[in-house]
């Protein structure tokens, strides 16, 4: 049994008093990666802000590895990948000052970078192939090298939780096979992986467990177990027709 | 030959005229230091105000702070701890209001900024004192007292001095708050630390080009730096060195011309946005253009 390293128990968040995710309660452990599905507003987002410690359950609680999330967050422990939409990409930082701010957590007030910082960034992206592009203003990479920066910014960071937001999203398939290949890499670490994702057909080839959920945890567990019809007929309000137009509508290679 | 020199040499001789003759002038030499002080610390700020889309907050900032200075006025306090007091309550009071009620963000601001500037308004007609309104509005740097200089001093450095230091975690903020939040920042402390020093520095404006104004010396370096750089650091040397310009040479037209003088300044800074607006290497329409007729 490996160690339990998100476990979230019976939580309940409600924003102005409306209920938006209802006891939920998963446990995942160290080198998985699970996939997140649900609808749009069915509590995805709020379950990500819940494990970063942005929302406090009105009931329940989160620990990340058997830490408080105060802990959590001052040891940089969940690195968060955002959805490209959220980003403002015309602002004036390079590739290397955003995989630079992975490491802010490590220094000290005035944030001066160390031989250690300056190296550890460098390593990320190599490891993502954008060491040649670091002093490109962020807006100038492609969408997929894009992903990549922040990708690489979660690598610098070295939290063993890594939250991914839509990250095959406008992506090419170059960096799709290389994301999904350093995933694999980082669950061998031992970290544990949560991807919030629209392209089922996806999931089904490298997920190990998978998280359906519409306001409340519907059924989570092992891939093969919980992703049948009948579960994602539930996740997506009845209509197995959103499910068969994700499968056959997504461009996916496998 | 002769001529070359002639017309040399009168041109030294009217450049000299132009900057030096008006330093004979106390209240000319202090009101230029004064201006290239606040120009320097405003644009130091606008790069954030610019970044994090806080213009429209800028300029609600700016507003409500009329009562405090009214009222700071009356209780012989520093002007700064009322505008102070006053800046960070309207904002504050937006948050409420907008976490409170279904009512958009923008309406919240504008009938928030508009209330607290009403009532300043209503205590400065009311309050019998010295105090002139039009000063408030539209600024006085070339009467301005000694203790006021020293306020603008203080303010400065403390501005100065607190960007430098949480330089990188407000670009973080301004950049990806949620990340910033992750690994533990406090954002919080930083929402306000930038919201009281944008209190701060629309006191230190309000003396150069007054209330009305203020929020152009909080946008307009940033925004036009913005178009010129696309490093942050690049920026903010830039949106300094344009807002020291243009105060400096905003108050020497204003005594040539005997005319307003944040108007001045501000519709100088107005003309250089402009200018980037049109020729700036990468982001000018003129390099714009030309970039999709390549693309083309």
């Amino acid at each position: 049994m490996r160690n339990i390293s998100i476990n979230i128990e019976n939580v309940t968040v409600a924003y102005h008093g409306k209920v938006a995710l209802h006891s939920a309660s998963i446990k995942l452990e160290e080198g998985v990666i699970c996939g997140l599905v649900g609808m749009n507003g069915a509590g995805k987002s709020t379950l990500f802000k819940a494990i970063m410690g942005f929302v406090k359950p009105v009931r329940g609680n989160v620990s990340i590895q058997g830490l408080p999330i105060r802990q959590v967050q001052k040891r940089n422990l969940v690195a968060y990948v955002p959805q490209s939409e959220e980003v403002d990409w015309n602002f004036p930082v390079n590739v290397y000052d955003v995989v630079m701010m992975g490491r802010y957590g490590y220094m000290n007030l005035l944030r001066i970078p160390r031989s250690i910082d300056k190296n550890v960034v460098q390593e990320s992206l190599e490891r993502v192939g954008l060491w040649d592009m670091r002093f490109k203003q962020i807006g100038e990479l492609s969408g997929g090298q894009k992903k990549r920066a922040f990708f690489a910014r979660a690598l610098a960071q070295q939290g063993t939780v890594l939250l991914l937001d839509e990250p095959f999203a406008g992506v090419d398939i170059k960096t799709e096979k290389l994301m999904i290949d350093m995933l694999m890499e980082l669950r061998q670490a031992g970290y544990t992986i949560l991807i919030s994702t629209h392209d089922l057909a996806s999931i089904t080839t490298f997920c190990d467990q998978v998280v359906l959920i519409n306001r409340t945890i519907l059924a989570y567990g092992n891939t093969s177990e919980v992703f049948t019809e009948e579960n994602l007929s539930r996740t997506f309000g009845g209509s197995v027709g959103d499910f068969s137009g994700a499968k056959t509508n997504s461009c996916h290679p496998h | 030959m002769d001529f070359i020199q002639w017309f040399i040499q009168g041109f030294i001789q009217g450049f000299i005229q132009w900057f030096v003759a008006p330093m004979q002038h106390e209240f000319m030499v202090k009101a230029i230091l004064v201006s290239a002080l606040v120009g320097l610390v405003c644009s130091a700020l606008s790069c954030y105000m610019t970044l994090k889309g806080w213009a429209l907050m800028g300029d609600a900032v700016s507003h409500a702070v009329l009562p405090g200075v009214v009222i700071a006025y009356v209780m012989n306090i520093p002007l700064a701890i009322g505008a102070f007091v006053f800046g960070v309550g309207s904002v504050i009071a937006i948050g409420f209001i907008k976490a409170k009620t279904r009512i958009k963000e923008d309406t919240v601001i504008g009938l928030v900024f508009t209330g607290f500037f009403a009532l300043g308004l209503v205590l400065v007609s009311k309050i019998r004192s010295t105090i002139d309104l039009t000063h408030i509005l539209f600024g006085n740097v070339l009467g301005i007292s000694d203790s006021d200089i020293v306020q603008t001093i203080i303010i400065s450095v403390i501005t100065l001095v607190t960007l430098a230091i949480l330089r990188k975690d407000l670009i973080l903020f301004c950049f990806d708050s949620t990340h910033a939040r992750s690994i533990g920042l406090n954002t919080t402390f930083l929402y306000y630390t930038l919201l009281s020093l944008l209190s701060l520095t629309a006191v230190a404006g309000l003396q150069t080009v007054g209330i009305i104004l203020v929020v152009a010396m909080l946008v307009t370096p940033g925004a036009t730096a913005y178009l010129l750089s696309d490093r942050f650091d690049h920026m903010t040397l830039i949106a300094m060195a344009l807002g020291v310009f243009s105060s400096v040479m905003g108050t020497y037209i204003s005594y040539h011309i005997d005319g307003s003088t944040g108007g001045c300044i501000v519709v100088l800074q107005t003309i250089l946005f402009v200018l980037a607006m049109i020729f700036a290497p990468k982001h000018g329409i003129i390099a714009q253009s030309k970039n999709t007729e390549i693309n083309y």
